[in-house]
């Protein structure tokens, strides 16, 4: 089996495969490290297409020593061709990966699957998190078909809706008065307490593993390609690098043969400490207090910062940032050209491949994937007093004295 | 004139297993870390390095990121809380 260990990706240093989310000895993250020397591209392919229509066909590259069985799946969610959207930005092939079409409604759904599955694992009976919103709402979903007990931590000042579809679960949600990072400061030292899985703080490197099925399916539904250039909503930070080292393993494997795509990281201006990091050439990110109505990107304190900045630069891509009028318009453009209505993470990483496009940094030849992690019946708000109804009584004189007379039939 | 300080659990293989400790007499951060770094061996090479702090610790003061103050320079008056916490935590 490919499982090996936890290391440190600063120093190295080993550890094994328990509840442990920082090196003592640097402080750096540990990630999971596998060896997939074992791993055969031809026999690894027939066994993924054999496998269910969840993440778990991707269990070679999850840490786990056998599939689990989970009772909520996540997901084998569309990559759909959008070509309207394409023309109206003058591109020549854009793909769109809609992970709003998870159980709950986000890409979330594959992280906590993974977080709670190694949670069961290690005999865990209480699972935590701290949340923008949409990890609140997986959360609390999957451990009310685990039949596990939760805790979900949010800023008090979260969107209804998401505060909504969290707490129908039946959780113990717990709102917090302070913004994300403070949300986070506390559940970091609440996970130093209480022998709780905290998914995205002591159960970090394990959660942080599901989003490589993003990178895994894109390559799949792509007939096992890559893609030339991604866009990703960059918030931690996490789920960007992650997408990376998917295709790398893949990569590695020779499940797919080319150079990593290139990677193009979206913030809100209100809340971008990576992108500003990124123009301003350092290799850090300075903590900022975020103003913004992309709140599920909404973390000022980026743990993966440096790692999305080095990925962006490497790769020949960038990180951009976006006005909250642009990420309304970035909504907009997505729903009205694919159908496909997502929140506001979707409205900035939509907004970001507009700005690259009318920059022309995006060659016509280019096959372009961009990401949309989340669900836009989740943030509501944004999309209010942007559009008006046609308000007729119910006969067809007011229709037509209301919309014109139309061609005969 | 007393400082409280918080240390996380990843730290506490070199506090002895403190998990609260007091530091005198410090006026700034990174006085009290100075302080620290005196009482217990191997402390400095954890968290520190160049003279300033590795890029994944996060230090607060009364709940307050230290980069939003003075850094290292941020003032601490008696009765202070400094918390010590890794970085990796949190996000999407």
């Amino acid at each position: 089996m490919a499982l090996e260990a936890l290391k440190c990706k600063e120093c190295g240093t080993t550890y094994p495969l328990e509840a442990r989310y920082v090196c003592e000895d640097c402080f750096g993250p540990l990630e999971v490290a596998y060896d997939f020397s074992g791993l055969d591209a031809a026999e690894t392919r027939r066994k993924i297409q054999a496998g269910p229509q969840s993440i778990w066909r991707y269990s070679d590259f999850l840490p786990f020593e056998s599939q689990p069985r989970t009772a909520l799946a996540a997901g084998v969610t569309p990559l759909l061709r959008a070509d309207r959207l394409a023309e109206r930005l003058g591109l020549g092939e854009v793909w769109v990966k809609n992970d709003a079409a998870n159980p709950t409604h986000s890409f979330k759904d594959r992280v906590v699957t993974v977080a709670l599955a190694k949670a069961r694992e290690l005999g865990y009976q209480v699972v935590a998190c701290a949340s923008t919103g949409n990890l609140a709402n997986a959360v609390a979903a999957h451990a009310a078909a685990a039949g596990l007990e939760s805790y979900v931590f949010v800023p008090a000042d979260l969107e209804e809706q998401k505060i909504l579809a969290t707490g129908v679960y039946g959780t113990n949600l717990v709102a917090v008065d302070g913004n994300y990072d403070d949300v986070n400061r506390l559940c970091t030292e609440l996970a130093g307490e209480r022998e709780w899985a905290f998914v995205n703080v002591n159960f970090r490197p394990y959660y942080s593993e599901g989003s490589k099925t993003v990178a895994f399916e894109i390559a799949e539904q792509l007939g096992w390609e890559l893609p030339d250039r991604i866009v990703v909503p960059i918030a931690s930070g996490s789920l960007i690098t992650k997408i990376a080292r998917g295709f790398d393993e893949w990569r590695e494997v020779g499940l797919v043969a080319g150079e990593l795509p290139k990677f193009n990281g979206a913030q809100a201006e209100g809340c971008s400490p990576v992108a500003q990091a990124y123009e301003a050439g350092r290799d850090f990110c300075a903590p900022v207090k975020p103003e913004t109505i992309a709140k599920s990107l909404a973390i000022g304190n980026p743990a993966d910062g440096p790692y999305a900045l080095d990925l962006a630069r490497r790769t020949g891509g960038g990180i951009d940032a976006v006005t909250d009028d642009e990420i309304r318009t970035g909504i907009k453009l997505l729903a009205e050209t694919t159908g496909i209505f997502t929140e506001t993470a979707g409205g900035v990483t939509t907004a970001t491949l507009a700005k690259l496009a009318e920059r022309g940094e995006i060659g016509r030849d280019e096959r372009v994937v961009v990401v949309i992690t989340g669900e836009g019946l989740k943030t509501l708000d944004a999309v209010r007093g942007s559009f008006e109804t046609i308000d007729v009584d119910p006969t067809t004189e007011s229709f037509a004295d209301a919309v014109g007379v139309g061609a005969a039939a | 004139m007393s400082v409280t300080v918080k240390i996380p659990t990843q730290l506490r293989s070199v506090t002895g297993g403190e998990a609260e400790t007091a530091v005198d007499e410090a006026t700034t951060v990174g006085e009290v870390l100075d302080g620290l770094y005196d009482r217990f061996d191997g402390l400095r090479d954890r968290i520190a390095e160049d003279g300033g702090l590795r890029r994944f610790v996060n230090v607060y003061v009364g709940g307050e990121d230290i980069r939003f103050l003075d850094g290292l320079d941020t003032a601490v008056d008696d009765g202070d809380e400094v918390t010590i916490l890794p970085a990796v935590a949190g996000g999407c």
